[in-house]
């Protein structure tokens, strides 16, 4: 297999000719898209066909371009954690702790060693889920319909139930606060975590016993979509699928946020940067993330679950500006916030991992049938919330 | 990782022509961040790609932000003579410092595993004069976010291969994240105003009838 | 009309009268089939309520079509941006008679927590005919079911002749809805006043 490289710009679609000039064919122009079932929401790639091939795939984005930013700009830096939510709207806790952490490091805030225990059990739930669902949808763009799915959707269940109990919320959880977390977890719900997590690993067992061997999986994702390793870094790739390309770069290494560095894991690295990679590196990632959780929630101590010098009402950072970044399920998730004094930011910007990751869509479908660009745009794992904002 | 000071000391013996101040960052984190005149933005920021000590291969982030013309008020003591004695006085001094859009990169080097290197060019003004170099040659992850900056702020990248609105129409006039953007006014009708929708919706409201007086 | 005291002694002697208006009525109510159309955060609770543990096929609504031709009902969940709002509008156009609409969650039904959103329709009812609306951000897999329960009350009590007839059943009452075009700035027209009746508000 070939890798594919940058392909040329201002191509134009022309008749297809044989030796001699003589038309063999047209090149077919397909809008997929903004409502397409597999596009994973209102997502639109303007696809040309050479028969089933692809020669040409521009992605159309703006179809849920709801003004984040702008609405950012206009309400006070609390207000905003409730609108993070609605960013990638499956992991509303990492995009809450990423917010929280910008600001914590815009103001010089620290977090309780209570409340960064419950930050990382709730992130690495909300991997757990995000990765789950993710697969359920990515097979589903392979043509198996609804079984999947309902697999997913029935641990995904689970882990809302956890986070609904304390945060009161199945999706949208508006949880973390500046300088720990809204409200503290009893013990009741730290056992029925750990009994959640328990059994994780036997449902990805049996996840895994479908989908790691299954043929039809195998021989649609193996050696389709390659990402090459520099073209993966120069385009500003994150998360799993620049790690499936082989590079190692996680934030929870690199950064070491939170209290990351505490934590016994792994990060699984791929080999081809293939579809059947990018699933493996989630399957193995959901793995360590067990691991985390284990040690988070036999480690988490008593105490508060805000720092008592953070100010809800009122809250106003000096002058200055601030880029904070976690490892969100999708990528590096990042927010940049430059402050003027005022109760507003001046500035709000959400660098979002989906819609960075979607740069090098293109490149990694030409050549593919039109029915292996379904299961690569699911491979990159988007989420239309956050790659409009 | 190199203090900025270093890293600008290096860029200026590499590109005498470049002109580079350390902008300063006066909250708690305080990263602060290079700023590039746009003639020699690509120099720059090649070299700090390209440079074995740095090798900032990954552009995180790309950000456009407006900053409108603003007047600066400064209060200045003065020494004035009032009725023969001389005094202190304060003035205010008013200067107005002119618009401009800027853009920020944030820089990260994958293989060293360290940064960010902050990364700032600024438009000449916010009407016509607001070219600034693409960095999508060096950094492909900048396409996108170019393109968003493009649509969004109307800073126009010289070099970008696809510079095209991205997230509005393509009709759309106006770019709708400056500040002094007028969204359209469809308030006609709210079920819940309040604060700012709640003053643009009673434009639409019909004054109420004034209570008829009976002789 | 069969008497209603007559109609539950037959029945007590296993025969079963109806009337035709009941038969169809009942028929359509318990097969709405609605459309696979997610827009944003309400689609995933959509997925949900037809997921194992709310099981939306219950009631009789748990077949998606991803084409609108096979749809009976759009379910628009999510946030209608001023980009989308002509594709929505045309989707409706595209699906047969006799149709629904329920507007899920609050940026469907106002714009919600994003209406001061320069690029969001405040409410998907300026350009279509909603027939329930259902509160929440996102509104939980139990809302979604009570909103198709009440769409079934709704289509249950439909009346097949008369003045207040169905509009499928009366052909002169449009189907279709003019697709709004992009402007400079905003829709053109920015709503759709056949459609849109908002209540008269003093303050």
């Amino acid at each position: 297999m070939n890798v594919l490289a940058t392909p040329p710009k201002n191509f134009e679609v022309k008749p297809k000719l044989d030796a001699k000039g003589e038309e063999l064919g047209e090149l077919l122009e397909v809008s997929m898209g903004p409502h397409h079932p597999s596009t994973h929401g209102v997502f639109r790639m303007d696809v040309v066909l050479d028969g089933e091939k692809v020669v040409k795939l521009k992605p159309v984005f703006g179809y849920l371009h709801r003004n984040h930013e702008k609405i950012g700009e206009n309400i006070s830096y609390l207000a905003n954690m409730p609108y993070t939510d609605r960013l990638d709207y499956f992991c509303s806790m990492t995009n809450n702790w990423a917010y929280a952490l910008t600001i914590e490091k815009l103001a010089g805030l620290a977090v309780p060693e209570r409340a960064e225990h419950i930050r990382v059990i709730m992130a690495e739930l909300t991997r757990l889920q995000n990765h789950t669902c993710l697969i359920g949808f990515f097979v589903q763009d392979m043509g198996a319909l609804g079984t999947p799915m309902m697999y997913a959707f029935r641990e995904r269940e689970k882990i809302l139930d956890l986070f609904e109990e304390v945060s009161g919320a199945r999706m949208m959880c508006n949880y973390m606060r500046f300088g720990g977390v809204r409200v503290d977890v009893n013990d009741e719900w730290i056992a029925r975590t750990k009994k959640v997590v328990a059994d994780y690993s036997k449902f990805l067992d049996e996840f895994g016993t479908f989908l790691t061997e299954n043929e039809i999986v195998l021989a649609r994702t193996q050696f389709v979509g390659v990402l090459p390793k520099d073209l993966a870094v120069s385009a500003s790739i994150t998360g799993p699928m620049l790690r499936a390309a082989g590079v190692n770069y996680d934030l929870r290494k690199v950064d070491k946020y939170g209290i990351y560095s505490r934590f016994n894991f792994q990060v699984p690295v791929g080999e081809h940067g293939d579809i059947y990679d990018r699933y493996m590196i989630r399957v193995l990632e959901m793995r360590e993330s067990i691991k985390i959780l284990e040690q988070a929630l036999r480690d988490i101590p008593a105490g508060s679950v805000m720092d008592p010098k953070a100010k809800l009402r009122g809250f106003r950072p000096k002058a200055g500006e601030v880029y904070g970044r976690v490892e969100g399920p999708k990528g590096e998730l990042g927010f940049y916030v430059i402050s003027d004094g005022s109760p507003n930011p001046y500035r709000y910007r959400v660098r979002p991992p989906s819609f960075i990751n979607l740069t090098i869509l293109e490149d990694i479908c030409l050549g593919h049938n039109i029915s292996d660009a379904v299961v690569i745009l699911g491979s990159v794992d988007i989420v239309l919330g956050e790659v409009d904002r | 990782m190199e203090t900025l000071e270093q890293i600008k000391a290096r860029l200026e013996a590499a590109l005498p022509s470049a002109k580079i101040e350390i902008v300063a960052n006066e909250c708690a984190a305080g990263e602060r961040s290079l700023l590039v005149d746009a003639a020699s933005g690509f120099a720059v920021a090649k070299f700090l790609r390209d440079d074995a000590q740095l090798k900032l291969d990954y552009c995180s982030n790309v950000t456009g932000v407006d900053w409108p013309d603003k007047e600066l008020t400064e209060k200045i003591k003065v020494k004035q003579v009032v009725d023969g004695v001389e005094k202190e006085v304060e003035e205010v001094k008013k200067t107005l410092r002119p618009g401009f859009l800027e853009v920020v990169y944030h820089l990260y080097s994958m293989g060293l595993k360290h940064g960010p290197v902050v990364l700032r060019m600024r438009t000449e003004n916010r009407a016509d004069k607001t070219h600034l170099p693409s960095l999508t040659p060096l950094w492909r992850g900048a396409e996108f976010q170019e393109r968003e900056v493009y649509d969004l702020y109307g800073v126009i990248f010289d070099g970008h291969p696809d510079l095209r609105r991205i997230l509005m129409w393509d009709e759309f006039v106006g770019f709708p994240m400056r500040r002094d953007y007028v969204a359209p006014d469809d308030f006609e009708y709210e079920p819940t105003p309040h604060d700012e929708v709640l003053v643009e919706a009673k434009k639409h409201y019909p004054a109420e009838p004034k209570a008829e007086v009976k002789p | 009309m069969i008497d209603e005291g007559l109609k539950s002694e037959l029945q007590k002697q296993g025969v079963y009268v109806t009337t035709l208006e009941d038969l169809y009525n009942w028929g359509r109510a318990n097969s709405v089939w609605p459309l696979t159309f997610g827009l944003a955060c309400c689609a995933i609770e959509m997925m949900a309520a037809s997921m194992a543990r709310f099981d939306l096929a219950r009631f009789g609504a748990e077949v998606f079509r991803p084409s609108p031709r096979q749809a009976d009902l759009m379910i628009v969940a999510g946030t209608v941006t001023k980009k989308m709002a002509p594709l929505v509008v045309r989707i409706y156009n595209q699906m047969p008679e006799p149709k629904y609409v329920i507007a899920m969650g609050a940026c469907a039904i106002s714009g919600g927590p994003f209406k001061q959103g320069y690029n969001v329709l405040k409410g998907v009812d300026r350009y279509l005919p909603v027939d329930v609306a259902i509160p929440g951000c996102p509104p939980r897999p139990e809302a979604l079911i009570h909103a198709i329960m009440t769409l079934q009350e709704k289509i249950l009590a439909q009346k097949l002749t008369g003045p207040g007839r169905p509009r499928h059943l009366n052909a002169d009452v449009a189907s279709e809805f003019p697709v709004p075009t992009y402007g400079p700035h905003d829709l053109e027209p920015s709503k759709n006043s056949e459609v849109w009746h908002p209540p008269l508000i003093k303050r």
